[in-house]
């Protein structure tokens, strides 16, 4: 995944017998080059998936034609509030982040973690597992790219790995986009994960009136781009080319920096993360845990939508002999009561002790965890609370008054 | 950034490798220790298995019953002969309740063994002080069969043991053979009932009173002691600050925590506490690491 930052000359990727586009170099995708490039990663026995239109949303879903892919669509977030709105002068990719994230294909919902048969009385576990084609994502934003290394040092990072998550893992191909706006729950630029696309991904789009320019990240994603350039010929990008393909991420990250409270819009989101692991857990007694609690549903989505969330629980499948059995992990949720179930009852009883679990683990515990927050800025959390409860004015508000103490009931 | 946790150098740990693979045991016999508490004596079908497994004093297995569930075991059996697994089970809940109705001769799945041990390896020369609540001694078992091998490379091991009622002392037993290895074995059982005489239970000549009563009583706390807890919080929580005010380091009282878990390898997140996971950044704790986690409610 080197890069390196020589665009190749004008012409240098055409098909009449050059070079072939190589990790570092920017190529021009037409919209209906789009479609080779889905043909090439399918070809290759992958599993594609994309941002489509599907229940008043833009979903991760398998994608076939790029026709599919949400051109003319974009997104309103706020605090409980997410609405599509047709816009004909907007790209392909110019919604931003829907609920869905990379963890809904790395790290499933429910998954098989072991089979299990009685013989002779007799227990033993056996080996095989069914076999996933390899998946390859396109679409994939900068607060995506990141969300996937924090679940990277999760399921890879420690002194245990995971092997359903390595395997999908390893053969993941991913297209990344570079974000052209940002919604008003996009706070990346205050998290330093974006909005620009900086690394880990095989090849990444850049929309420029019309078009991509498409930058090879990886090898895997020079072999792809050469099958797409078999079909038709790719123009190299040119320096100055780059160079305005380059700006364009960098200049919306500015924007968020300038953007301000305007009246009749929802307000632009920030996280200030100094000192945050110590501002939490120097706060554990605060009361505003019992005020969100007030707020709080205790629903789970946020954990649902959250693009790092990792807690899963195991349960048994058995079948009507009871002899076979399958181990499924599935996700859980802090939120529950299961959770920190102990002896029939619960730690956390109450909806101010699970959300206080929730924040403190994502922006604190996190860092002596894995060496990094589990925060990627990315929003999700906000727009998907059923009743907007802001990750953001949480943390500014217990800011704004650490040291004040009342403990949880 | 991790809480410095107290262990020896070298740690069994679980085979490297997929985590979620389990092995085949069988039940060689099974203990009634008191009403609800049975321990299984447990071997290896794999023979290869047996001979490559390990583990140290305070780890922990994951016993699965296929179809039913998965529960964390402490070990409580002597890290001597590894071969030979005990694990003291107290029937509470879906698997436990499952593994009460199992029968001599029928199997079950364990991974393992997982989690830190208690810090008995660079502690020669010490006053060993194990203070066990109720169903807590479990935990200790394996580390007072090794501190009993080795009893004269300690300055003197205390097994301090409280539960609720005499019925709920565990390894009674065993307190013989323990102290003829020359360890100092002391019980006790909470106050009377309401209502009750003096006498916590009928036919109880011995202590009433907590498990830190026995603790203010013992001389020989004092810089030169290491404490091993295990039981409830809040028991640990007492036990660690009357310690304290005895002269104990806090660095030097360690706490066997336990909390809800499914992986048992940081994956699963359910044991957290605070910044830990109680898997595998414990289950043992320096008091000192945790102390200002357990002075918060429902964390």
């Amino acid at each position: 995944m080197q890069r390196e930052n020589h665009p190749a000359g004008p012409g240098r990727c055409q098909v009449d017998g050059s070079p072939q586009a190589a990790v570092g170099d920017w190529v021009w995708l037409n919209v209906a080059d789009l479609q080779l490039l889905i043909d090439a990663l399918r070809h290759d026995g992958r599993r594609v998936v994309g941002p489509q239109v599907a229940d008043a949303a833009v979903v991760y879903r398998d994608l076939e034609r790029a026709a599919d892919l949400p051109r003319g669509w974009i997104d309103e977030q706020d605090g409980g509030h997410y609405r599509l709105r047709r816009d004909e002068a907007a790209g392909v990719f110019d919604h931003v982040v829907g609920p869905h994230s990379l963890k809904n294909f790395l790290f499933p919902a429910r998954e098989t973690i072991g089979r299990f048969l009685r013989e002779d009385g007799t227990w033993r576990q056996l080996d095989d597992l069914p076999p996933e084609p390899p998946l390859a994502v396109i679409g994939v934003r900068a607060c995506d790219l990141a969300g996937l290394a924090i679940q990277d040092r999760v399921f890879l990072g420690g002194e245990s790995v995971d092997p359903g998550y390595r395997r999908r893992r390893e053969s993941l191909f991913l297209v990344a986009v570079n974000c052209r706006r940002a919604a008003a729950t996009c706070f990346c630029h205050s998290t330093g994960c974006g909005p620009a696309v900086s690394a880990g991904f095989d090849l990444a789009l850049t929309e420029r009136d019309g078009r991509f320019a498409c930058e090879v990240g990886s090898e895997r994603g020079a072999a792809v781009l050469a099958t797409v350039s078999a079909a038709t010929s790719l123009l190299a990008c040119s320096h100055d080319e780059v160079s305005a393909a380059r700006g364009q991420p960098a200049a919306l990250e500015q924007a968020m920096h300038a953007r301000q409270e305007e009246a009749g819009q929802p307000k632009p989101r920030s996280l200030n993360t100094e000192g945050i692991r110590d501002l939490l857990f120097d706060n554990l007694e605060h009361p505003r845990w019992e005020e969100v609690a007030s707020r709080c549903l205790s629903c789970t989505n946020c954990t649902l939508v959250c693009p790092t969330c990792f807690c899963s629980s195991v349960g048994e499948v058995a079948d009507l002999s009871g002899d076979a059995v399958e181990r499924e992990r599935h996700w859980a949720s802090c939120f529950t009561l299961d959770h920190a179930r102990m002896h029939g009852t619960s730690v956390r009883s109450s909806t101010a002790s699970r959300y206080r679990q929730w924040l403190t683990h994502k922006l604190a515990g996190w860092i002596d965890q894995f060496g990094t927050s589990g925060c990627t800025g990315c929003g999700r959390c906000i727009t998907w609370c059923p009743v907007g409860i802001d990750i953001t004015e949480e943390v500014a508000a217990i800011r704004d008054t650490a040291g004040q103490k009342e403990s949880p009931a | 950034m991790m809480p410095a946790v107290g262990c020896p150098a070298v740690v069994p740990t679980a085979p490297a490798g997929d985590p979620w693979r389990s092995h085949t045991v069988r039940i060689e016999g099974i203990v009634e220790e008191i009403p609800g508490v049975r321990t299984y004596d447990l071997r290896f079908l794999d023979e290869a298995v047996a001979r490559g497994y390990r583990f140290a004093p305070g780890q922990f297995n994951m016993l699965h019953l296929p179809g039913i569930g998965e529960a964390a075991i402490s070990i409580s059996s002597d890290p001597a002969d590894p071969a030979r697994l005990a694990h003291t089970v107290r029937a509470v809940g879906n698997v436990t309740d499952a593994l009460a109705r199992l029968q001599p001769g029928e199997t079950l799945m364990l991974r393992g063994p997982f989690g830190g041990p208690w810090p008995l390896a660079d502690r020669t020369g010490r006053d060993i002080v194990l203070v066990a609540g109720g169903l807590g001694l479990a935990s200790q078992r394996a580390a007072i069969c090794e501190l009993a091998r080795q009893r004269s490379q300690y300055a003197s091991v205390t097994v301090l043991h409280g539960a609720k009622e005499p019925a709920g002392l565990l390894y009674t037993c065993e307190y013989r053979a323990w102290q003829e290895a020359g360890l100092e074995v002391r019980s006790i059982v909470d106050g009377p009932p309401a209502g009750g005489g003096a006498a916590a239970s009928p036919g109880w000549d011995g202590r009433v009173g907590l498990v830190t009563d026995l603790l203010e009583e013992l001389t020989i706390l004092s810089g030169q002691a290491t404490v091993l807890c295990c039981g409830p919080d809040p028991m640990m929580t007492a036990v660690a600050r009357t310690a304290i005010r005895r002269g104990v380091a806090a660095e030097e009282i360690f706490l066997s925590l336990e909390r809800n878990m499914a992986c048992a390898v940081r994956h699963c997140g359910l044991c957290q506490f605070g910044p830990v996971f109680v898997c595998q950044d414990g289950p043992v704790f320096p008091f000192a690491a945790i102390e200002r986690f357990l002075a918060v409610a429902h964390l």
